[in-house]
Order: C-alpha cells, then sequence, then structure tokens
C-alpha cells in the first residue's frame, strides 16, 4: 500500500522535473509566450518537447537494459555502456561513418545495434567459458573487453580523421535532440514495454539456468531475448543520444536494495528512478553554466561514481 | 516409475557414469549414497534433464526426459540441485510462488496461492513469508528452497542434498516433511544424501554408486550391511539394531 503512495509520489515529482526541462534552456519560454509567440512555440515543439521526451525514453530503455544484462549474467556489477555493448555499437557507428557516411539514421542504427550484440554476445560467451572465483572477475573481463573494442575504434577513427565526430557520438547529449531527430526512441520505448511484457521471464532466468529448466523455461530464448532487447536499446541509445555511462548500473541495483528482484513489480521502479536520474543531471547540466550546457554524460558519470561507490560500500555491510 | 537405462556420461575424457541401468520404483522415498565422486549428482541431473547424457535414456511416468517438451516436464518432476546461489533478492513467497510457473507463467491465480500458502506452512516458513532470502539463515533458506519444488506439486521430486546446511533438528525435521509429503501426498521422491543413517531410517529404497557405477540396489535392510557398506565407502563399518532401525556405526 505504502509502496503505491510512494509510486504516485515518484511520478508527481517525475512529471514536475519534465514540465521543468521543457522551460529551461538558452531560448526564454514561458507559458504566456507559448500561447501568444508562435515562435516561442516553434522552439517549445521542436526542440524541448523532443527533448524531454527523449530523456524519459532513453534514461528508462538503458536502466532496464542494465537490469537484463545483470540477471542474465548473474551478476550486479555489469552494465551495457561498461561491458562492450556500447563499445561495439560506436564501433558500427564508425564503419558506417567510413563506409556509408550517407546511410540514414534508421540503417546507421541497425548496423550500431548489430555490432552491439556481437559485442555482448562475445562478452557473455567469455564470462561463461572462463570459471570465475569472484563475480568482480566478471565486470573486469567486461570492462577489458570494453578498453580492447573501443581501442579499435579510435585507432580506426584516428586513421579516417574521424575522431572529433566519433567523441561527438559518443558522449551523451541531449542538446541535439530536435523534432525529426530523436523519433526512433520511441522504438526503445516499444522495446522496453516488450521487456515489461516478458519480466516474469527475466526474473526466473535470473535465478539460473537449472532453475529455469525446472520450472519448464526456454532459457535460451530468453538469453537470445534479452541479448536483443539489450542489443537494440544500447545501439539506438548511442546513435542518437550517445553513451549514458553508469545509469544500467547504479538504478537496477537501487531498485533491488530497496524492493528486490522480482521484476514485475519492480521495473516500474526502475524505469521511474532511470528517466528521473537522466532528467535530473539534464537539468543540471543546462543550469549550471547558463547560458551554456555541459553534457549530461558528464554529469551521469560524477554523480554515477558516487552513488556507485556508496552502493559498494554498503552492500560490503551487508554481506 | 523412473527406468534409467544404460546411462554414461563423461567430462571432457574422464568417464563419471557407466552404464547405468536401474528403476526407482513408484511412491515412496528412494536414497542415492556412495562416496564423494561416485556419479550421484550427475545422475540426479540427468533425469531431471538438466544435464544431457553422452548414452542412453532416462524415462520419467513412461516419459523420456530430452524428448518431451520441458514445459511438461516441469509439472511431472521438479528437481533441487544443491547449490543455490541467487544474486537476485526475492522473498521467500515469491520464490516458492515460481514453483507455480509451470502451471501460471507467473500470473499466479487462487488455486496457486493456496498451493503456496500450503508449501510454505508445510515447512514452517509462513512467518518469514515476506523475508528476502538474503535475510534468512542457511537452513531456512533450505527450506525456502524445498517448500518452491513441493509448492511446484509434481508427482517426482528430486533432491540433491535437501540437508545441506541444516541443523540437526532440522535435518530430522525436513526428513519427516518429506517422509509425510511421500506417504500423504503420494509422491515419489528421489534425494541424493551422504549421511547413510538418514537413508536407512527415511528410506524405502537405495541405489548405491561408486566409481560411475550402480554397485548395489535394495531395501534399506538389504543394502545396510557391513560387507556392502565397507565395500562402498572403503571404510570399516559396523551396523548396530537400536530401537529396530539399522545403524551404521563408523566414526
Amino acid at each position: 500500500m505504502t509502496k503505491t503512495v510512494y509510486f504516485i509520489a515518484g511520478i508527481s515529482l517525475l512529471i514536475a522535473m519534465a514540465a521543468l526541462s521543457l522551460f529551461i534552456g538558452a531560448g526564454h519560454v514561458t507559458l504566456a509566450d507559448l500561447w501568444s509567440d508562435s515562435n516561442m512555440r516553434q522552439i517549445f515543439l521542436v526542440s524541448r518537447v523532443p527533448r524531454t521526451v527523449a530523456l524519459l525514453l532513453a534514461g528508462s530503455a538503458m536502466s532496464v537494459a542494465g537490469l537484463i544484462m545483470q540477471l542474465l549474467t548473474q551478476n550486479r556489477f555489469v552494465e551495457p555502456s561498461l561491458v562492450g555493448t556500447t563499445q561495439s555499437a560506436s564501433l558500427g557507428l564508425l564503419v558506417m561513418m567510413v563506409f556509408a557516411p550517407g546511410a540514414t539514421v534508421m540503417t546507421k542504427m541497425v548496423v550500431a545495434s548489430l555490432f552491439a550484440m556481437a559485442g555482448t554476445m562475445l562478452f557473455m560467451f567469455i564470462s561463461r567459458k572462463i570459471i570465475f572465483k569472484s563475480a568482480l572477475m566478471v565486470p573486469l573481463i567486461g570492462i577489458m573487453l570494453g578498453a580492447v573494442i573501443s581501442a579499435i575504434c579510435t585507432f580506426f577513427a584516428m586513421y579516417f580523421d574521424l575522431l572529433q565526430s566519433l567523441g561527438g557520438w559518443e558522449s551523451g547529449d541531449f542538446s541535439g535532440i530536435l523534432q525529426g531527430r530523436y523519433e526512433l526512441l520511441w522504438l526503445v520505448g516499444g522495446i522496453t514495454l516488450l521487456a515489461c511484457w516478458s519480466a516474469d521471464r527475466f526474473t526466473v532466468a535470473g535465478l539460473g539456468r537449472d532453475f529455469s529448466v525446472n520450472v519448464g523455461l526456454n532459457y535460451n530464448r530468453v538469453m537470445l531475448t534479452g541479448l536483443i532487447v539489450i542489443a537494440l536499446i544500447g545501439g539506438i541509445v548511442v546513435v542518437v543520444v550517445g553513451v549514458l555511462p553508469f545509469l544500467g548500473l547504479i538504478v537496477p541495483n537501487i531498485v533491488s536494495l530497496l524492493f528486490g528482484d522480482n521484476v514485475r513489480k519492480t521495473i516500474p521502479w526502475i524505469c521511474l528512478l532511470g528517466s528521473g536520474l537522466v532528467l535530473l543531471c539534464d537539468i543540471i547540466g543546462r543550469v549550471i553554466r547558463y547560458p551554456f550546457e555541459i553534457p549530461v554524460s558528464v554529469i551521469l558519470g560524477v554523480v554515477g561514481a558516487v552513488i556507485f561507490l556508496v552502493l559498494l560500500s554498503k552492500k560490503r555491510h551487508a554481506g | 516409475m523412473i527406468e534409467i537405462d544404460n546411462i554414461s556420461k563423461k567430462y571432457q575424457t574422464i568417464p563419471v557414469l557407466k552404464n547405468v541401468k536401474a528403476i526407482i520404483p513408484q511412491g515412496g522415498i528412494t536414497a542415492i549414497i556412495g562416496p564423494n565422486g561416485a556419479g550421484k549428482s550427475t545422475l540426479l541431473s540427468i533425469i531431471s534433464r538438466l544435464l544431457l547424457a553422452d548414452e542412453g535414456q532416462v524415462k520419467v511416468h513412461n516419459m523420456d526426459v530430452v524428448n518431451t517438451p520441458s514445459d511438461k516436464l516441469a509439472t511431472y518432476l521438479s528437481v533441487l540441485r544443491q547449490e543455490n546461489r541467487f544474486t537476485s533478492r526475492l522473498t521467500v513467497f515469491e520464490l516458492v510462488g515460481f514453483g507455480r510457473y509451470p502451471y501460471s507463467k507467473g500470473r499466479l491465480n487462487k488455486d496457486d496461492l493456496v498451493y503456496i500458502n500450503r508449501a510454505l506452512e508445510f515447512l514452517n516458513l509462513t512467518e518469514y513469508k515476506d523475508r528476502f532470502l538474503d535475510e534468512l539463515s542457511g537452513g531456512q533458506r533450505q527450506r525456502a528452497y524445498v517448500a518452491m519444488v513441493l509448492c511446484q506439486d509434481t508427482e517426482y521430486v528430486l533432491l540433491d542434498e535437501p540437508l545441506n546446511n541444516l541443523d540437526m533438528k532440522h535435518a530430522v525435521a525436513m526428513m519427516k516433511q518429506l517422509r509425510r509429503a511421500a506417504n500423504e501426498l503420494g509422491k515419489t521422491i528421489v534425494i541424493v544424501i551422504h549421511d547413510i543413517n538418514f537413508a536407512s531410517v527415511y528410506s524405502d529404497y537405495i541405489l548405491a554408486m561408486k566409481d560411475g557405477q550402480l554397485v548395489y540396489q535394495g531395501s534399506p535392510k538389504q543394502i545396510m550391511d557391513s560387507k556392502i557398506l565397507e565395500e562402498i565407502f572403503d571404510t570399516p563399518v559396523k551396523i548396530e539394531n537400536i530401537h529396530n532401525q539399522n545403524i551404521a556405526i563408523y566414526y
């Protein structure tokens, strides 16, 4: 009962932040302007609304992708931007910039997602092949893999003189979100809903292969579904927004500590917290050096790292 | 009835099961005993389709465990492995509720709630039902796992070392509960167990394994024989009849 009250409170807070996000930025827009000034209405509809929608969609989707990855690897310390998924997506993007610079955003997204999928599968494969003595080995392997892919990316970007555009693509930033350039994120929203719908399957898979087989779940199919979901979300978000560091790591961990891991119950919280956190970081980034903007990935990196360290120390006390 | 027909299994090149052939009778408790590395857990995993055999066939209730759809089998056979380390945080109620997954696919209905509450009561877990698993003692957690498997309400229940982590009191209580499940609910229970005295007192049938082979099978009276046990375990064993139970003395 109290959880419902908290959730409603959380939703209200999110709506308040979204409203704030609509009215903050270099161009000063007020409610009255919207009514009277058609130019202002233009800014509002072309820039502010898409940006806010993009923040909500990308924030919740990346958090859900992190959750699914943690369940499928049965490891709390992994997320797509840590273990090679987003790095692979960037590599895919680079390949497109070199070989088909004129390709549509849609094609770029598909290619980035395919690369993301290959990278994620490679990570899952390696993490299964090696028998780990400690749970921390899994993310370490992921970080190494991510670094290798990232290095390959940088090498070719230098070779083709694309380092700057790659950097621009990669850093998570919502300032470039305009009408016509973010709509793919609705697809991400759809995929996130699909993941919510299969919540129970992911919960069971998170209890391991033996447990899943015992209750008759098709474990391999759920693994594949999860991989596709992670890769599509990771790939599309990288193409449209860039990398959102730590998000998929901290949000599922906070929600797990508070409410456990029954995904059907916790996934609304994960969406709420994920979109709220990104929204908050973006608002901070817009206000801190007004009228200039600091990319959300920078703010998120700082905030995320601090939260993550707090979580780690909490875990040690609990364990 | 579980029919095990000529099962062989190798890990890389090391054979762990060699042509195991056995029939586990319908009803009652069957105990699989044997020294470490005899292949008991591997056999249990193969019976429950968690592991594929290299050769041979297992039939549970006349269904080939490899070819029968896994979700159908899940309503006839349930299994609990020895190590259960979950990184997920679930409450006892949620975990036990997933025992109903083969029937309701996660969307619990009224019938499911009856089964869940019954399983919780059966293992005296009702007062802990809203606790997270990582907030329980090892023994309580072990009971929660068994409750989950019983909640699955299958005719065949396979348990690998169900007395793991249980102290004397809870180990006896667990065996009594399994006995009750066999007697009152008519289940066929197969357990891998280390303590042969528990096997002697509580089981109806014993399969004894050594070096990947089935070396003896029979009633506890037949197996609880000092010569047989010495041969299986390579250690001196004396059998004493105490209160009409055959108890092995090997300490």
